[in-house]
This record gives structure tokens, sequence and C-alpha cells, in this order.
């Protein structure tokens, strides 16, 4: 067990210098660490939000909401189809439950109904490879003349898994444009987006910038009826301004141009009034249908919506054909450049509602790190004097064991990229308790051999065999647990799961290795015959 | 030179003998515990229940409560808890669920920002909507429950399975008496809470282990001594080890504790309490488990020249 082999020595050595070497950068600032040469390691570690203050925003697609909205397009979608000549008579188009459902008059037409009614069930491409295609609707043509279009399990859900997709690119350009700040955007679950960003102070403007559908449509006007008026013509709806209080418009349902039909947007100011405004240009195809409306409609108003509110109604003066326009509507300078960044990374393909934010200020997370620095190292103190005083020259050998075990863990978390959290630290508190009894367990075992009669290089030589054998079964046992819980937990469970493991990890290895290394080398230099424990 | 010896040598309690008392006690204190869960039931945090939580700083000194209070409640989102915590200028708002989901959480927050922000630093905020304050709870129970099946099937293949269920029963008690704890302190239950009892769980069950490490080992060395001897001898010969461990362990919490900040105060005096638990679970339940169970000391030998037979 004293025994170690040349080869054996260094590399062990070699590990725990590489520990403190890639542990070093955490001593020291970000500037400092980045001022060094090329070659030294330079790999902070991660602080959670917990420690270094920041925005934690989880989102979950509303899926009511999105399947409301998909299915009065799909309602849409199949009057056009059943008004194509020849014309098929229907009767009870609308939505029911999670699905469409309309009858037809004439049975004879099932045939044809089923042919246009078809490519409306969307396939939609799996991610998965070799996965099968999956359609959006289910589609059942019933011989009484009843067509059920409706939502399958596994179409909506695929369809969730592209939204979020989806959300997630589109929320990535948005933060893109915001410059300031580098949050991570991680799919979580089936339908759910984590927006995390580390040392944000205000989460207000990106919860803005992230959480807003941002869909844009121009509608006409519909001036013939009042909003107020009981009936009004079908197609139309009524959309409520931003004002306060809310002024109600009676719009055509169809939109005239959509977000997607714009190429750019601008935040500027207007140039008669110098109100900020946010320009926008129109692709080809937008600019001449707008070009074509805007001709047909002088002296009309058109409306403009954002997420089914009219930021603002203005009135055709003139044919609008160079394809370009400014959107007023009582901006901000923020407001408008938070719309114009919005409109230029694209709508989000469904609403996204806030189901968990946490938001840590710098101040509160400095402080956790602050004080939790003077306990750890008035606590180190203590344990270091305690063990002293308990096993003398090998108390500070454990002690040293322990300290070179606490920094490889976190040389390891930086190695890897881990986040540390406070939960984490947590971790690393557990692994100081059941480092420092490794140690224990042996000291007590050379203890116990020598009393039995051994000479001392023998006791010592006995205590680690058979310490080692508790030491391993003692942390086999706790490493299955924190494995078990980083890989079924979350958040702060995962965080104290990873510096757990690790710690159980790195304490095998200073116990079997580093610990051994430094009694041997004791052993040799002192030659004890009598041991004093 | 003589070295420090908390445990003098050749001590010899009487553990096993002392388990007609210890071992009710572990009992009686486990199903108070779960007792008091379902009765009083502990102060669960927004994690578990949903709500809003929000800590500020004020600008005056001296927060004047009584103000921020009728501030508050006048802004029609229920009941809006206020209270000062640390020493300084900070002050805890706490807000239950709000009618109408995470939207309207999304409106009260909005609002009671603007109602503070020029007389406060909003230093923390966190938001729980309902659906996730399940699944986190659910989530935490499940991860604990496959931890116990995973551990109790190593021990059973590395020991017999009464060491299997003595682990297993040892861990559960030191969790239940933890909450127990929570209960009885009414320290908010939040998902750090949470992270404090899976550490107990990892303390509990490397400490069952050494135990049981030892006993094993002394019941393969003596097999004309009667079980209870036996395990009493194994664990007053580790008692020194026992000892220290359990007093570094503590020395590192307590330092935490005292100097460690308020917002990991709640969390290691739970850590504290759940190691002593820990050590007290392991020697008062774990070991009489293995007599109560009934484990021969023949099944330990037989083990053993299997184990010899795999070698040779």
């Amino acid at each position: 067990m004293l025994h170690f082999t040349r080869w054996k020595m260094i590399a062990i050595l070699t590990v725990v210098v590489v520990g403190l070497l890639a542990a070093l950068p955490n001593l020291f600032s970000k500037e400092t660490v980045e001022s060094w040469p090329s070659w030294v390691p330079k790999r902070q570690m991660v602080l959670g939000l917990d420690l270094q203050g920041g925005a934690y925003l989880l989102y979950e697609v509303d899926k009511q909401d999105y399947v409301q909205k998909r299915l009065r397009t799909l309602v849409g979608d199949i009057r056009k189809a059943m008004l194509q000549e020849p014309r098929i008579g229907y009767s009870g188009l609308g939505v029911q439950g999670q699905g469409v459902q309309l009858r037809i008059r004439d049975l004879s037409q099932l045939g044809e109904v089923e042919k246009r009614l078809e490519p409306l069930r969307n396939q939609l491409a799996t991610s998965a490879l070799g996965g099968t295609a999956v359609n959006e609707f289910d589609l059942t043509v019933g011989s009484d003349g009843l067509v059920q279009m409706a939502y399958s399990e596994a179409g909506l859900n695929q369809r969730i898994r592209q939204i979020v997709d989806q959300s997630i690119e589109v929320i990535g350009r948005r933060i893109d444009q915001l410059g300031t700040v580098e949050p991570s955007i991680q799919r979580q679950g089936s339908d759910r987006i984590l927006v995390e960003a580390p040392g944000l102070d205000d989460p207000e403007r990106l919860k803005t910038l992230v959480g807003q559908t941002a869909q844009l449509t121009f509608h006409l006007v519909d001036t013939s009826v009042s909003p107020t008026a009981g009936t009004r013509k079908p197609g139309t709806i009524i959309v409520d301004s931003n004002d306060t209080p809310p002024v109600p418009y009676v719009l055509e349902e169809a939109p005239l141009l959509t977000g997607e039909d714009l190429t750019d947007a601008q935040a500027t100011f207007d140039s008669q009034n110098n109100e900020p405004v946010v320009s926008f240009r129109l692709s080809s195809a937008g600019a001449r249908v707008f070009g074509e409306v805007t001709s047909k409609n002088v002296n009309r108003p058109f409306a403009i919506v954002l997420d089914d509110k009219v930021i603002t109604a203005p009135v055709i003066r003139q044919p609008i054909l160079g394809g370009s326009g400014q959107i007023s509507g009582n901006f901000s300078i923020q407001s408008a450049n938070d719309l114009a960044i919005l409109l230029r990374a694209g709508s989000l393909p469904a609403k996204l509602t806030i189901v968990e934010e946490r938001n840590i200020g710098p101040g509160l997370g400095a402080d956790s790190i602050r004080a939790g620095k003077i306990a750890a190292i008035i606590g180190t103190a203590l344990v270091c004097a305690f063990m002293v005083m308990t096993y003398g020259f090998l108390g500070w050998i454990a002690n040293v064991a322990v300290i070179v075990n606490v920094i490889l863990i976190f040389s390891i978390v930086t190695i890897l990229g881990a986040t540390l959290s406070l939960p984490g630290i947590a971790g690393v508190i557990i692994t100081v308790g059941t480092a420092v009894d490794a140690n224990v367990l042996i000291y007590e075992r050379i203890r116990e051999e020598y009393r039995a009669g051994r000479s001392a290089i023998a006791a010592i030589d006995a205590g680690f065999q058979k310490a080692l054998g508790t030491i391993l079964d003692a942390n086999v046992t706790t490493l299955i647990a924190a494995l078990v819980l980083f890989y079924l937990g979350s958040g702060p469970i995962r965080g104290f799961a990873v510096t757990h493991a690790i710690g159980v990890a790195t304490t095998m290895f200073t116990a079997f290795t580093f610990t051994r290394l430094l009694v041997a080398m004791w052993v040799r230099w002192r030659r004890p015959t009598k041991i004093t424990l | 030179m003589a070295y420090l010896r908390i445990v003098p040598d050749n001590t010899k309690i009487p553990f096993m003998r002392m388990r007609k008392w210890t071992f009710p006690l572990a009992a009686f204190l486990s199903i108070m515990s779960v007792i008091l869960f379902f009765t009083v039931g502990p102060n669960y945090g927004i994690d578990f229940l949903g709500g809003t939580v929000i800590e500020i700083q004020t600008k005056d000194a001296k927060p004047d409560l009584g103000k921020l209070r009728s501030t508050l409640n006048g802004l029609g989102l229920g009941d809006v808890q206020v209270q000062t915590i640390g020493a300084d200028n900070s002050v805890l708002i706490r807000m239950g669920q709000q009618d109408g989901g995470e939207e309207a959480q999304q409106a009260a927050i909005g609002k009671i920002r603007a109602a503070l922000a020029d007389q406060a630093e909003f230093r923390r905020t966190e938001i729980v909507g309902p659906r996730v304050s399940g699944e986190l709870a659910y989530n935490g129970g499940l991860a604990m429950l496959v931890t116990f099946a995973a551990i109790a099937i190593y021990v059973w293949f590395r020991f017999e399975w009464q060491f299997a269920a003595g682990s297993i029963i040892s861990a559960a008690n030191v969790v239940v008496m933890t909450f127990g704890f929570y209960v009885v302190t009414q320290h908010e239950f939040n998902l750090t809470s949470l992270a404090a009892i899976l550490t107990t769980i990892g303390y509990s069950l490397n400490d069952t282990v050494v135990v049981y490490d030892r006993i094993r080992e002394t019941l393969r060395k003596y097999k004309k001594i009667p079980l209870g001897d036996l395990i009493d001898r194994a664990i007053n010969d580790m008692l020194g080890r026992t000892v220290i461990t359990t007093v570094t362990t503590l020395i590192a919490l307590l330092s935490l504790y005292i100097f460690g900040g308020d917002v990991i105060q709640a969390f290691t005096l739970a850590m504290i309490f759940g190691v002593i638990a820990a050590i007290f679970s392991s020697i008062c339940v774990a070991a009489p488990i293995l007599i109560y169970f009934g484990l021969r000391q023949d099944q330990m030998t037989k083990k053993e020249d299997v184990e010899a037979a795999g070698k040779a």
C-alpha cells in the first residue's frame, strides 16, 4: 500500500497540478485572466443565477390560444376550399372542441370533399430521422355528411415542438439585435423555452422583447357600421385599440399584409412632428398588394394591428406605391426601437406565457458569495485546526488532501463548464464532510491496527488497506444517489447533484492516491517506529 | 505528545441493549413527523405553492412597513405579506397565486414594480406559476424514490437484503425527521430545502454504509458471539471515527450558519439537524434493524465462501 512506482507518483502529482492550474483562473477577475498569455488556462467557473444575479424566464407555449387561432384559420381555409368551382354546399361550419366540423348537403360530393380537404391536413415533417410523417389534423368523412378535421394527439405535439423550435430561433434573432446581454435560450420539455440572462439587472426589457408575439397585420377598417351596433357583416371582426380607454374598430378579418411581408423596420422620427415612429419596407409582393389596395381605398382608414390591438388607424390620403411606410402610435424612443427589433426578427408562431420567473439582482448574489467565502475560510480553518489537534502531522496531511480535493472539484466544474449554484456549494460542503471522513477512517484504522500489536509501518499499510474498502463502498453508494439525482432532477437538485457526484469521485481519487502518496512520502522521510495518534 | 481524543479507547456503550429505548424513540419521532406533516404541514414556499416573492431594499434606512403594507394591499392583488429580513433595510413581499393564472401574476408584478419603483431597489423577484409548482414537487419526490431504489439494489448486492432494507429505512427516517424539523420550525420549505434534504440523504447513506461495513467485517471475524454484542463491538470500534467526522462536519456547517449570510441560513440549519439525525439513525435505526430483520451470521459466511470460490 505504501509503495509507489515512479510513474504512478508522476501520474498522481500531474493530476493534482493540472487540477490546481485549471482551478486557478477562478481566483482572479475576468479582466485579469484575459490579459494572461494564451497558453495559460483561462476558463472560469460558470456561476448560477443565484450567485451572480440575472434573470431566469421559463416560457410555455399557450396551447389553447394557439389551437383556437389555428382552428379559426382552418375554418377560413375550408370555406375557401368548398367555394372552389364546382361549389360544394355545406352548413354548420365551425370550431368544435379541438377541431373543425361541417355538414355536407349533397352526399354524392363526399369523395370530392375528401380530395379537397386532404391537403389541409398539413403533413408535418418529423425531426427524428426515419420517423413517420405526422399529419397535423385527422380527417373523418362520415357517410351521413358530417365532416370533421380534428387535432390528433401526435399532430398537436409535433406542431408544438415545431413552434418551440421556431420560437427559439425568433427569440435568438431578437436578442442578437439587443446586443448587450448574452442569454442562453433552451428548449425545456416538450412545450417550454428557458431563457437565462446572467448578470441582467432589469428583466422588463428582456421580457418585452422575448415574450411579445409581435404578430403584425394590416386590415381595412369597415366604417359602414358602428362598432357598438349589434350586427356586422360576416368576415369582419372587432378589435380594440391600445389606448386607454380602448376604442373598438370593425376590421375586415382577412389581413391585407402581415409582418412576413416586411423586409425591414427601423425606429426613426416623424419628419413633421418629430415623434418616434417605426418606418418599414415591404417585400416586392407586399408592396404590390399594398399599392393596389391603397389605390382603391383612398380616403378610407386602414388599421395596423399588433397582437390583437389596433396601434394606429390612419386614413389613406393617397396610394402608397413605394412599398414603404411608417407606423406612428405614441411611441417612446425605446418602444419604437423595440417594435422595430421585433418586426425585423419576426413574430413568434404562438403566444408564450411566463410560467416561472426568477430575477436575482447582482447585489444579492454578490452578498451571498462574499458571505459564503468568509464562512468557507473560517470553516476550513476550524476544521484544519481540529484535525491537527486530533492527528498532529497526519492531520496536516489530511488537511492538504481535503483542500486539494475541494480544488479538484472546482477545477472539474470549471473544465466541464458546469454551473455552480448555491445548492452546488452545498454539494461541495457535504463532500468536505465525506472527504474528512475518508481520512478519519484511514487514520482510525491505522491506530487500531497499531494498538492491536502491529509495527508502525505494517499498521499504516493495513490501515489503508482496510479503510479503503469501507471508503469505496460508502462512496459508491453516495455516487449512485448523486447520479440518479443528476439524471432525474432539474434546477437546484441538479445543481446539487453535479458537485456532489464530482466530489465523491475526487474524494475517492484523493483517498486512494494522493493521501496515500503523502503518507508514504512521510513514512519514507521519518521512518516512524511509533505511531502517536 | 498526546493528541485530542474525544472518545476514550475501549469505550463499550451497549447500543443494542439501548435499542429498546432508542429504536422506539426513532419510530416515535418519525411517526410524529409524518403526523405533523399531514396535520400542521410545512410552510411551503412559492416553489411548491406558486405565487410571488419580491425582495426589495428600501432607500430609507428604516422601512415603514405599515405604509408599504397599505400601499401594496391597496393595489387589489389579494393578501400581500410584508416582512423585514436580515438586519438592514431588506423587505420581503410575498403574494399568493393570482386568480387568472400566469398572466395575472405578470400583471401583478408590474403593478408592484410601478408602485415601489421610486422608493426601493428590487433585489430579487421570483414568480412561480401554478403548473410549474406542481411539477417541481412531483419531480423532486420522484427523484428521491428512484434514488432509494437504486441504493437498495446496490447495498443488497454488496451486503445482504437486511442491510439494503436497513440503509433505506434509516435514510427514510432521516428524510422524514428533517421534514418534521421543517414543520416544527415552520422555516419556509422550498427547492433549496429539498437540496438540504438530499444532502442529508447523501450523508446518511455514507454513514450507514460505513457502519455496516464494519459490522460485516466483525461478523466475519467472530462467528460465535451473539449478533447484538457483535454490532455493539463494531459500533464502539468505530465510535472515534463517527464522533470526529461528525464534529468536523458540524464545524463546517456551523461556520456556514453563522457567517454564511441569510440566504443559506435556513438551509444550513436544516443540514445541521439532518447530520445529527443521520448519525443517530445509523446507530439507532440501521444497526438494530439487522437484528429485527433476523440477519443470521452464517448468511455472511456463505457469501464469503461464494466470493472466495469466485476468486479461486
